[in-house]
């Protein structure tokens, strides 16, 4: 018999409808991973298993948890049977735990509230569960507060709410979305084990195709509160029926053809850089501290070279590229493009500026939601000592516009007429209209659903034909740095700890980071090889 | 549109209609006085009574709404020429001496309630509209700064300021070109609530004699003569106070339907 | 913990010392001389000169900040122009008045607001709600010394269940003084307690929306547990800083509200000085209230670090 049973679902919020006639079951020791891009129902449907729904959610059909109907239970069962019979974890870690409380103290609510233990046996539980995910008692005593942790620290702590009572169901909204990958291998190894140790359905919700497939035992793939298609993972990767599921496949490993195009002419030389950040004071008068995030760094790129800068969080990337930008002075090294340093006498230099655009990670950020689309993509005009004005600058609008693929009279729209990807469409525009020289992607397709960011990376590619692009690719994913670079600079703690040729780097890495690295990052299998391997058995 | 907004919306202009039309007609003479006819209760050829000299409330409460409104309203503009920019200022100098100093500063206002600041005034320089205005006026000054400078730290993180530095744009023109436009649905909302305690604040100030002088007609004032003949003539008191309430109640209606109309999310600092 | 409360510390001596200067600056610019003002128009030269030598007015401005500041550290405020008594001792005699007259409504202003707002928070949208809503509305916009006299019209006048203004001082006992002082309180503390409310209702539906309620719930709290045991304590930090604004509007309010009931407190003492131009009253007086708030801010920045443990850690 199945642990959960969901039959017929269909969910509207409002009168409008989120879900259509779902049907999923997991069984236990199952691992069920439900999948799809943005606004597919996916957390939705973790959601209505919790009942745990907006307000004005209404419900129709079915979800049987352990032989019981939730849906028409009253809240006082429900509250019975979440945290004891069901535990979740959540995308967040770092907003998900009570900031005033100490982590032994939320986890012990977890058995207190059900009334399930004593207060002893429940510390006792408590620590019990917190070694079991990965927090000793001596480095994590139960009075630790939330923000002494990281976020994989955090997500730990999360887990062990979830699973202090052994729940039967456990359901995973994007747990580790918001992590590293060498964390994210850790949590998906983490929740592995319990599943395994304590026979628990694990309901795991994720846009991520790679991890879907080293984790789940079957998969669902949604798309518009509809499962399009369903079956055992292996089964299903080898074989996908649908055409959604076959876009959402390919769009995950999207490799993009890049034109060779690479010159032996330095554009930009980073040679021995070091940022020191000040810490805040220890003591009133102590001297304060300072925490150098980018320590000694010296590269260089070439006119015509696509160049990768991949690190974790914290690494240091983010900080060399405002220095690079000129956005902030670093305390030793030099920072030159066309030979000409970024910054002099302590003030950006504008003549270099202008050569050099930036396309930032948040599609919804970075735009003022104030002006329209020609006012905010010709702002790097400032930079020019002569813009163009007239028919000029509106050709030069109409030019750029069409050059990712907008149209010309999208320059009298606002920016919230736009979805995701026409934005970050329009943020290249940005970067395009002074005809830079060097143009520096942050993070910037890390945002975007699959589908989007495989036809992001296509213009980009397209982009290095029609235009000759330089640039440097900073990212925290390495499938999408692997495709869209020639050459690669590998970050940690402020240090590039590797470089070398793209292909290079990841089929031979040297160092023992890079190594790590490499082998944390979820792959995606390939679907020959599957059906290879399943027609030997 | 919110019934916050069009109850707010008709509470205030019937305040201010009042106001400008005291400058053209009032049913009497606010300042004549009239004393065998002192004390009348409403109702009558007076229609909100008269006085204990005989002079018509009606009239009185119309004159009376342009000094609540002219000292508040220029309290208003006091603390937002003055707070706006500082704000500015020190959300773009985030962590900077002149970010502390201007933080600083706000605190030690903040120290001296508006109360006390009018007392420090009035005892240098006596009292009057002009000293009520600028004791509520410097009041208003940490209160926008202190708003701008949120809000304006929270845009400072956004990435479109950061596409704008790139584009080689300085504090000044930033804090101009984007950080203001965005912050102005916040200060128009936090203006139309400081309008409101200004109300309060300049009635409070008249009432102990510290706001405008005889013969300029006050609502406080009038609540201050009333007060010794409340047992005998109530409504002395009442009309008075019930234009206090409608125009602080239509304004601060007025201040939460723009609120939810203009954006949400915005928060207001009430105190 | 220690070290955030001594930077606090630190901080408070800073704004007493430029609050103290701000202070003496602005009644040094005041326009005539006290003691001429004293004496009258037809004071000869040479009493004049004395009486100035007796307020200490003839030595240099620093010398007399420093001895002005140096007095009140020790306890001696200087002697009232008007009345020739230590000023110390006329605000003794005063703040005994003043200060639990604005504690009383503080803690009649917070034993309002919390359960109203944390009722309204826990009932969003709903007539229970709405009702607390429009009633804090109101609230908000009525002025406490108009409210003060519709109590004395009512309680006082009409049911005759209070005296319509005046105190006994507290050598008549405890009751005879509270009772003096409670429709005072209420007068004061009903339109701060609008207010409160607004301020804890609004901060508790901020918390709901957060990622940890969920999480609370997911454990298998109910949405009152959840309010009660994560909710509260994180709503509170906004709610703090209002406390500690609202002292210093309550010891301003009572300034005022002192007038309608005619009780001997600081505000009295102030509109006598002003009115004969005492100016060291003014000044004692005006530097004992920016105290009072200053202190009061102090005691929500520690009461911060008691609900806040990330305020803890950061010094």
């Amino acid at each position: 018999m199945s642990l959960l049973e969901i039959s017929g679902l269909s969910l509207s919020i409002h009168a409008q409808p989120v879900l259509h006639g779902i049907d999923l079951s997991i069984a236990p020791g199952e691992i069920v991973a439900v999948t799809g891009e943005s606004g597919s129902g996916k957390s939705m449907t973790a959601l209505a298993v919790m009942q745990l729904l907006p307000g004005g959610a209404r419900c129709d059909g079915a979800i049987r948890l352990d032989g019981t109907e939730i849906l028409n239970l009253p809240e006082s069962r429900l509250c019975a049977l979440r945290g004891a019979t069901v535990g979740m974890v959540f995308q967040e870690p770092m907003t998900a735990l009570n900031p005033v409380r100490t982590i032994g103290d939320q986890v012990m609510e977890t058995i207190l509230i059900h009334k399930a233990m004593s207060p002893e046996a429940a510390e006792a539980r408590a620590r019990e569960v917190l070694d079991r995910v990965g927090l000793p008692p001596e480095r994590f005593p139960l009075a630790r507060y939330p923000h002494e942790l990281s976020g994989g620290q955090r997500q730990r702590v999360v887990i062990a709410m979830a699973i202090a009572l052994r729940p039967k169901l456990l359901i995973a909204d994007e747990p580790t979305t918001a992590l590293d990958v060498t964390t994210q291998a850790q949590i998906l190894d983490l929740l592995k084990g319990l599943v395994q140790e304590f026979g628990m359905g694990l309901l795991m919700i994720t846009h991520d195709l790679a991890v879907v497939a080293g984790m789940a035992d079957r998969i669902a793939v949604m798309r518009h509160g509809e499962v399009v298609e369903t079956g055992p993972t292996r089964h299903l990767l080898a074989d996908m029926r649908h055409p959604y599921t076959r876009m959402l496949f390919q769009a995950s490993g999207h490799r993009v053809d890049l034109p060779p195009t690479r010159t032996e002419e330095p554009l930009l030389q980073v040679e021995n850089v070091s940022r020191d950040y000040r810490l805040p004071r220890r003591a009133l008068f102590a001297r304060p501290g300072y925490h150098r995030a980018v320590d000694g760094v010296s590269f260089a790129l070439d006119r015509g070279e696509r160049l990768g800068l991949v690190g974790e969080s914290g690494c240091g990337k983010s900080t060399l590229t405002r220095a690079i930008l000129g956005l902030e002075e670093v305390q030793s090294g030099q920072i030159r493009l066309d030979g000409e340093p970024v910054f002099s006498g302590h003030r950006p230099n504008m003549r270099i500026r202008r050569k050099m655009q930036v396309v930032f990670q948040d599609p919804y950020g970075s735009f003022n939601p104030r002006h329209r689309v020609e006012r905010l993509i010709t702002e790097p005009f400032h930079l020019l000592e002569d813009p163009p004005e007239g028919p000029e600058r509106a050709e030069a609008i109409a030019e750029a516009l069409e050059a990712v693929g907008l149209r010309a009279k999208d320059a009298a729209k606002y920016i919230h007429e736009f979805s995701g990807g026409q934005r970050q469409r329009i943020a290249i525009a940005r970067a395009l209209i002074i005809k830079p020289e060097l143009i520096l992607f942050d993070e910037a397709v890390s945002a975007l659903d699959v589908s989007v960011r495989a036809q992001i990376l296509d213009l980009m590619a397209e982009l290095c034909r029609s235009h000759n692009l330089t640039y440097l690719f900073i990212s925290h994913d390495l499938s999408v740095v692997r495709t869209i670079t020639d050459r690669v600079l590998v970050m940690q703690a402020g240090r590039i700890v590797e470089q070398g040729e793209t292909e290079q780097v990841f089929s031979d890495p040297r160092h023992p980071y890079t190594k790590s690295l490499i082998e944390a990052a979820p792959v995606l299998p390939d679907p020959e090889e599957i059906r290879r391997s399943q027609g030997h058995v | 549109m919110s019934r916050n907004l069009i109850l707010g919306a008709a509470l205030s202009s019937l305040v201010v209609l009042a106001a400008l039309v005291s400058f053209l007609w009032t049913p009497f003479d606010h300042a004549a006085m009239n004393i065998p006819d002192k004390l009348r209760p409403p109702g009558g050829a007076n229609l909100l009574g008269t006085d204990h000299f005989g002079r018509d409330i009606a009239s009185m409460i119309m004159v009376g709404a342009r000094t609540s409104i002219a000292v508040a309203l220029v309290a208003v503009g006091i603390g937002m020429t003055l707070g706006v920019p500082l704000g500015l200022t020190a959300a773009a100098r985030k962590g900077s001496w002149l970010d502390e100093v201007i933080m600083r500063g706000n605190d030690l206002v903040f120290a001296f309630p508006s109360l006390v600041i009018a007392i420090l005034i009035t005892a240098v320089f006596g009292p009057g509209a002009v000293n009520a205005i600028i004791a509520i006026g410097i009041f208003n000054i940490p209160v926008f700064a202190r708003i701008t400078r949120g809000a304006a730290l929270s845009l400072w993180e956004r990435e479109f300021i950061l596409a704008a530095r790139v584009a080689g744009k300085g504090a000044a023109r930033i804090s101009a070109e984007h950080i203001l436009p965005n912050v102005a649905n916040l200060l128009i909302v936090q203006g139309t609530i400081q309008f409101s305690l200004g109300i309060l604040a300049e009635a409070g100030l008249s009432y102990v004699g510290l706001g405008a002088q005889p013969p300029t007609p006050s609502w406080g004032r009038m609540l201050a003569d009333a007060q010794t003949m409340v047992s005998f003539a109530p409504h002395m008191a009442l009309i008075p106070g019930v234009a206090i309430i409608v125009t602080v109640l239509g304004l601060n209606l007025l201040g939460d339907g723009l609120r939810d109309w203009l954006d949400p999310r915005i928060r207001v600092a009430r105190t | 913990m220690l070290r955030y409360a001594l930077k606090r510390l630190l901080s408070l001596c800073l704004s007493l010392i430029v609050a103290s200067v701000v202070i003496f600056a602005v009644i040094e610019v005041a326009p005539g001389d006290p003691a001429a003002f004293m004496l009258g128009v037809n004071a000869q030269p040479d009493t004049l000169a004395a009486l100035r030598a007796e307020l200490g007015l003839d030595v240099p401005k620093l010398q007399r900040y420093l001895a002005w500041v140096g007095g009140m550290l020790s306890g001696d405020f200087g002697t009232s122009y008007t009345y020739r008594t230590p000023v110390a001792q006329m605000i003794a005699d005063r703040l005994w008045v003043s200060l639990p007259l604005a504690l009383y409504a503080l803690a009649l202003s917070t034993a309002i607001a919390f359960p109203a707002g944390i009722y309204a928070a826990a009932r969003r949208g709903q007539p229970g709600d709405m009702a607390v809503m429009g009633a804090t509305q109101l609230g908000v916009a009525v002025p406490n010394f108009w409210f003060a006299m519709m109590l004395v019209l009512i309680f006082a006048i009409n049911l005759r269940w209070f005296g319509a203004g005046g105190f006994p001082g507290w050598d008549k006992g405890l009751w005879p003084g509270i009772h003096a002082l409670t429709l005072p309180a209420i007068a004061l503390a009903l339109p701060q307690a609008a207010i409160l409310a607004r301020v804890m209702r609004s901060s508790l539906l901020d918390i709901l929306g957060e990622d940890f309620m969920r999480t609370a719930r997911a454990k298998g709290l109910t949405r009152r547990q959840a309010l009660w045991r994560h909710g509260l304590r994180n709503a509170l930090i906004p709610v703090l800083t209002i406390i500690g604004l609202q002292f210093s509007f309550l010891l301003a309010g009572s300034i005022i509200i002192e007038q309608v009931f005619f009780l001997p407190g600081l505000g009295r003492l102030i509109f006598q000085a002003i009115s004969s131009r005492d100016l060291i009253v003014v000044e004692s007086v005006v530097m004992l209230l920016v105290f009072a708030v200053i202190s009061v801010n102090f005691l929500v920045d520690l009461a911060y670090a008691a609900v806040d443990p990330r305020l803890r850690a950061r010094t």
